[in-house]
């Protein structure tokens, strides 16, 4: 259903973008389209690092070349040496460029404070949607009576739960907290469990943090709770991270999963079963297009994780492209490079950006009565909540739409302003959100918060 | 506590724990007593159908040669100076030059800056633009499409049309993938239904390339083996499929046949006629068609040509081509590109019921969307240097080098195995590889069989301990019963590979001699 919502609704952009160019009039000239978690369609810049490392071993006569600084020859030139018959044409290893995988372990530490990462622990993926898909295939059992079971959060992306359904298993949804910035109760996590008994076998618990849709960051003392759950109630634990390098809020600080895992101690950081995923698509780099990501896997039975490799390498390797964009992410120039400078200058924009992109979308929507917003601490959406009107509701019920799709297929129409109902990620009953991209450049953000109030209050007028 | 106190304590603990809790496996006790934790995923709680997943080209026998580089570069003493991975269609791994054509405009693609650097030609600049005015923000890092950037398909549908003689194709049924491995495993997850004696049967070669395999058991599905025929040159013969299919009946639901020209490991390049007879067979029996055609640009044989399915099958009039329900398949990766490290492939599916195409549109979305310089490589790929383009001449140059050295090697390759008492090598007419037959004595087999390895296994296993040659056995892909083979690539350059050739012959006579 909810996969026909977004074709009719991006059949309907198309339609409109197609008007605009044919010279119809509309009130805006052109569609701002943040319906997907895609900076650089959305005018972001890719890091210029990046794209000269990537170009320099996609055509080696650039290393000749003085338009290319040298240290992006010399990372270039290292991770030719590293793809076999030195071309990125080549297939690499099953879970990744060597190297890169060890450099990927560096940076685990680094950023845990320290906590030990196996290197054979990590598999470098096509995106992390791919490597979820995977371990998803491993815990779930098709032919298993009852069915394997995932707790999933509400809100949360619909990909997992596709996957999930596609194998054979069921979801449990677990609701956030919307009043208290979309939190995560363990209270609310033994509801969900409870719920599942006599209907399916949960054996995971997929939690995305920082969240998508909801822009929660999770504190320390939620991550050890929800350690603990799982622990106790014997579920592996998938935990979503790529969006840990889009922390907006003030005094918020991304903590990882491994990391909080690490600092527990024995047992729990000997015995709970947990996969984290990272990926180059969410990053300030916003490289999703490349399609590259990572998983770590810890605590993940020896005997298990061979069959994990086979499932991997039947899909050969990871894009190579995407791999330079991954060794570029973890590793990034240091001080005294000479690139530095650059790199730092655009990775600290793109901070800035989302830093006051979610203060004004926080601001001008608890503006509007009728929206609210929590505040949007991490990710890379915004989740407004729409208090619609019983007019509205009826309306959209005689079009035989979900009341935020009207809602949604109305800003689009009126306002081109292209946003994701929030039927589309599981939200409590008889409530109803957008989701939009907050990764984009701030006057599209501008222009988007301004025609989204002139619309917002025509429309609460009309169904008033 | 008396015995009887004891019992209804456990059984008070026991109640009170959640249903759950009580299903799962109970915790182990080790020697002292101490509970010790079971895992909460295992080889007893895990997918069992992923248990049975092998992947030999990435397998045992690969792991083994890794190990033997490292212990090479730590200095140990070997009876040979480097490990030679024969294992794996990896063109450029062996030394073939990507095409420059192709690298300059990716290049330009993922750093447009350069488009002011004169060093560049002027189509390679153009085609830069095009491509990157289809992405969104004009971006390599966009996601695309789910079934793939717009233009890129109608491209691709050109191709087709272009390569097909006129036969319509419509873009719609065009759809990107990331390698043809993704629109392969793809296209199975929809075929693959039922239980028990409805339960999916897919019908598959053997030998195959064992992706299908793989597929085919995560997918629990049940794989339905019909024969190449070895001795016509790993020819396909209707009757076999007859055979197969008519026994494959009485315990499954057989609804596809799988069939991957030129083919792999056999390299044999299916005649005209015959790619007509499979059609028919697929008509008649109602089997979804699956046809690999990757290496399409690999046919080296004379007298050998590679038709497409889809022309064939357009050719064959209305009443096959309106009805029979056929994917077709291609890839970066092999032909004369050899761009395997990009992922890039696309599928055209034809004939597919509406319904079930919105259902593998849901299926590619989980994905969201095949690598972005894949596809726009696929778009050069299929829209190359035309004559009077600044890059024509050094892209026909290029290219026609490349096919004509695989030619040689593919014909070096068959002369010299066939030299070698005890291995036998049908002409290698396209694809990438050889598939030569191999005399194992029956003390060797006996020996392997003691050590608990596969005759093939054990045969490759010695090959690369002493010779450094990482081959994969025949075992891998299938092969006849009491037959032994291994897949060759044809990949190193010319007078490397006459070197591991000899190398290989030499080790042949070797064992044959030592287990004789």
């Amino acid at each position: 259903m909810k996969q026909l919502e977004y074709a009719f609704m991006a059949k309907l952009a198309i339609h409109i973008k197609e008007q605009l160019r044919k010279g119809v009039k509309k009130p805006y000239k052109t569609i701002i389209d943040v319906s997907f978690g895609d900076p650089h369609k959305a005018g972001v810049k890719p890091l210029t690092f990046a794209r000269q490392v990537i170009a320099a071993c996609t055509y080696p006569k650039l290393m000749n070349s003085d338009k290319l600084p040298l240290d992006a020859k010399q990372r270039a030139q290292w991770l030719l040496d590293r793809c076999p018959g030195q071309s990125v044409g080549s297939y690499t290893a099953t879970a990744g460029i060597p190297e890169t995988v060890h450099k990927i372990s560096a940076f685990i530490t680094r950023r845990d404070g320290g906590a030990p990462s196996d290197p054979k622990n990590i598999f470098i993926t096509a995106g992390s949607q791919w490597a979820l898909m995977n371990i998803l295939n491993v815990l779930v059992n098709k032919q298993a009576s009852p069915r394997t079971g995932v707790l999933t959060p509400a809100p949360g992306h619909d990909k997992a739960v596709l996957s999930i359904v596609g194998m054979g298993g069921e979801t449990i949804p677990y609701y956030l907290t919307e009043e208290q910035g979309w939190a995560l109760q363990v209270e609310e996590l033994q509801r969900a469990l409870d719920s599942a008994q006599g209907v399916c076998k949960p054996v995971a618990l997929y939690v995305i943090n920082p969240g998508n849709p909801a822009g929660h960051v999770q504190s320390r003392k939620s991550i050890q709770e929800v350690i603990r759950f799982v622990s106790e109630k014997r579920l592996f634990l998938l935990a979503d991270e790529v969006y840990q390098d889009c922390v907006q809020g003030e005094n918020t600080e991304f903590v990882s999963y491994k990391r909080v895992l690490n600092e527990m101690g024995p047992p729990f950081s000997e015995t709970v079963e947990l996969a984290s995923f990272h990926s180059v698509s969410k990053s300030v780099m916003g490289e999703c297009g490349l399609r590259c990501g990572y998983v770590e896997l810890v605590n993940v039975d020896p005997a298990v994780m061979k069959h994990i490799f086979t499932l991997f390498s039947k899909g050969s390797c990871s894009p190579v492209l995407g791999q330079i964009a991954l060794d570029v992410m973890i590793n990034p120039p240091q001080p005294g490079d000479p690139s530095y400078t650059l790199y730092n200058q655009e990775t600290q924009h793109i901070r800035d950006m989302l830093i006051q992109n979610a203060k004004r979308v926080y601001e001008v929507v608890n503006s509007l009565p009728g929206l609210s917003c929590q505040p949007v601490d991490g990710g890379a959406f915004a989740f407004p909540r729409v208090f619609l009107p019983p007019k509205a509701i009826k309306k959209a019920k005689d079009l035989g739409m979900e009341p935020d799709t009207f809602y949604s297929v109305r800003l689009l129409e009126e306002a081109g302003v292209f946003v994701r109902p929030g039927c589309g990620y599981k939200q409590k009953k008889d409530t109803y959100h957008i989701r939009f991209c907050i990764m984009t450049p701030r006057d599209m953000m501008d222009e988007l918060l301004g025609r989204l109030t002139s619309f917002h209050r025509k429309f609460m007028m009309d169904f008033a | 506590m008396n015995h009887g106190t004891a019992l209804l304590w456990k059984r008070r603990a026991l109640s009170s724990l959640s249903a759950t809790r009580r299903g799962l496996p109970k915790e182990k006790m080790t020697e002292n007593g101490v509970m010790s934790r079971a895992k909460v995923l295992t080889i007893d709680t895990m997918n069992p159908t992923v248990k049975k997943v092998e992947y030999a080209v990435r397998g045992p026998i690969v792991q083994r040669a890794v190990e033997l580089e490292r212990e090479l570069s730590e200095g140990m003493k070997k009876p040979f100076a480097e490990v030679i991975r024969a294992n794996i269609g990896d063109a450029h791994a062996m030394g073939q030059q990507p095409i420059t054509f192709f690298r300059q405009v990716l290049a330009l693609c993922s750093y447009p800056e350069l488009l002011s650097d004169n060093t560049f030609p002027e189509d390679a600049k153009s085609r830069a633009c095009r491509i990157l005015q289809s992405c969104g923000g004009n971006s390599l890092g966009a996601y695309s499409a789910s079934q793939g950037i717009d233009s890129v398909r109608h491209d691709v549908a050109r191709y087709i049309e272009r390569r097909d003689g006129g036969v319509p194709c419509d873009p719609d049924d065009i759809y990107l993938t990331t390698g043809a491995s993704d629109g392969i495993v793809t296209m199975l997850k929809l075929l693959v239904c039922g239980e028990g004696a409805g339960r999916t049967g897919v019908m598959i070669s053997i030998p195959q390339y064992p992706l299908y395999s793989a597929a085919l058991a995560e997918l629990g599905a049940v794989q339905i083996n019909y024969y190449l025929n070895e001795e016509k040159c790993w020819s396909l013969d209707i009757s076999e499929l007859q055979r197969a299919l008519d026994e494959a009946r009485r315990y499954c639901n057989p609804r596809a046949l799988c069939i991957i020209n030129p083919g792999n490991p056999t390299g044999q390049v299916q005649s005209r006629e015959c790619i007509e007879d499979v059609i028919r067979f697929a008509a008649k029996e109602r089997l979804f068609l699956m046809a690999d055609e990757v290496y399409q640009d690999n046919v080296y044989a004379d007298g050998c040509q590679f038709h497409s399915f889809k022309k064939v099958l357009f050719e064959m009039g209305p009443e096959y081509s309106e009805t029979v329900e056929l994917a077709s398949f291609h890839s970066t990766s092999k032909c004369y590109m050899g761009e395997c490290g990009f992922r890039g492939g696309y599928m055209e599916i034809i004939n597919m019921d509406e319904e079930v195409k919105a259902q593998l549109t849901k299926l590619l979305s989980v994905r969201l969307c095949p690598p972005v310089p894949g596809q726009a490589l696929m778009d050069l790929v299929v829209n190359p240097p035309r004559p009077g383009e600044p890059s024509y001449d050094s892209f026909i140059k290029e290219r026609t080098a490349t096919l004509s050295a695989l030619a040689e090697k593919a014909k070096l390759t068959e002369q010299v195995l066939n030299t070698v008492q005890g291995i036998s090598c049908n002409p290698v007419q396209g694809a990438m590889y050889s598939f030569p037959r191999i005399t194992i004595p029956d003390k060797a087999i006996n020996e392997a069989t003691d050590q608990g390895q596969l005759p093939d296994m054990f045969y490759c296993m010695k090959m690369l301990e002493e010779t450094g040659i990482c081959l994969v056995p025949g075992s891998g892909f299938g092969q006849k019963d009491g037959t032994y083979h291994f897949r060759m690539t044809i990949l190193p350059p010319r007078d490397k590979l006459k070197i591991l050739l000899n190398k290989v012959k030499e080790f042949h006579q070797k064992f044959t001699q030592q287990y004789s």
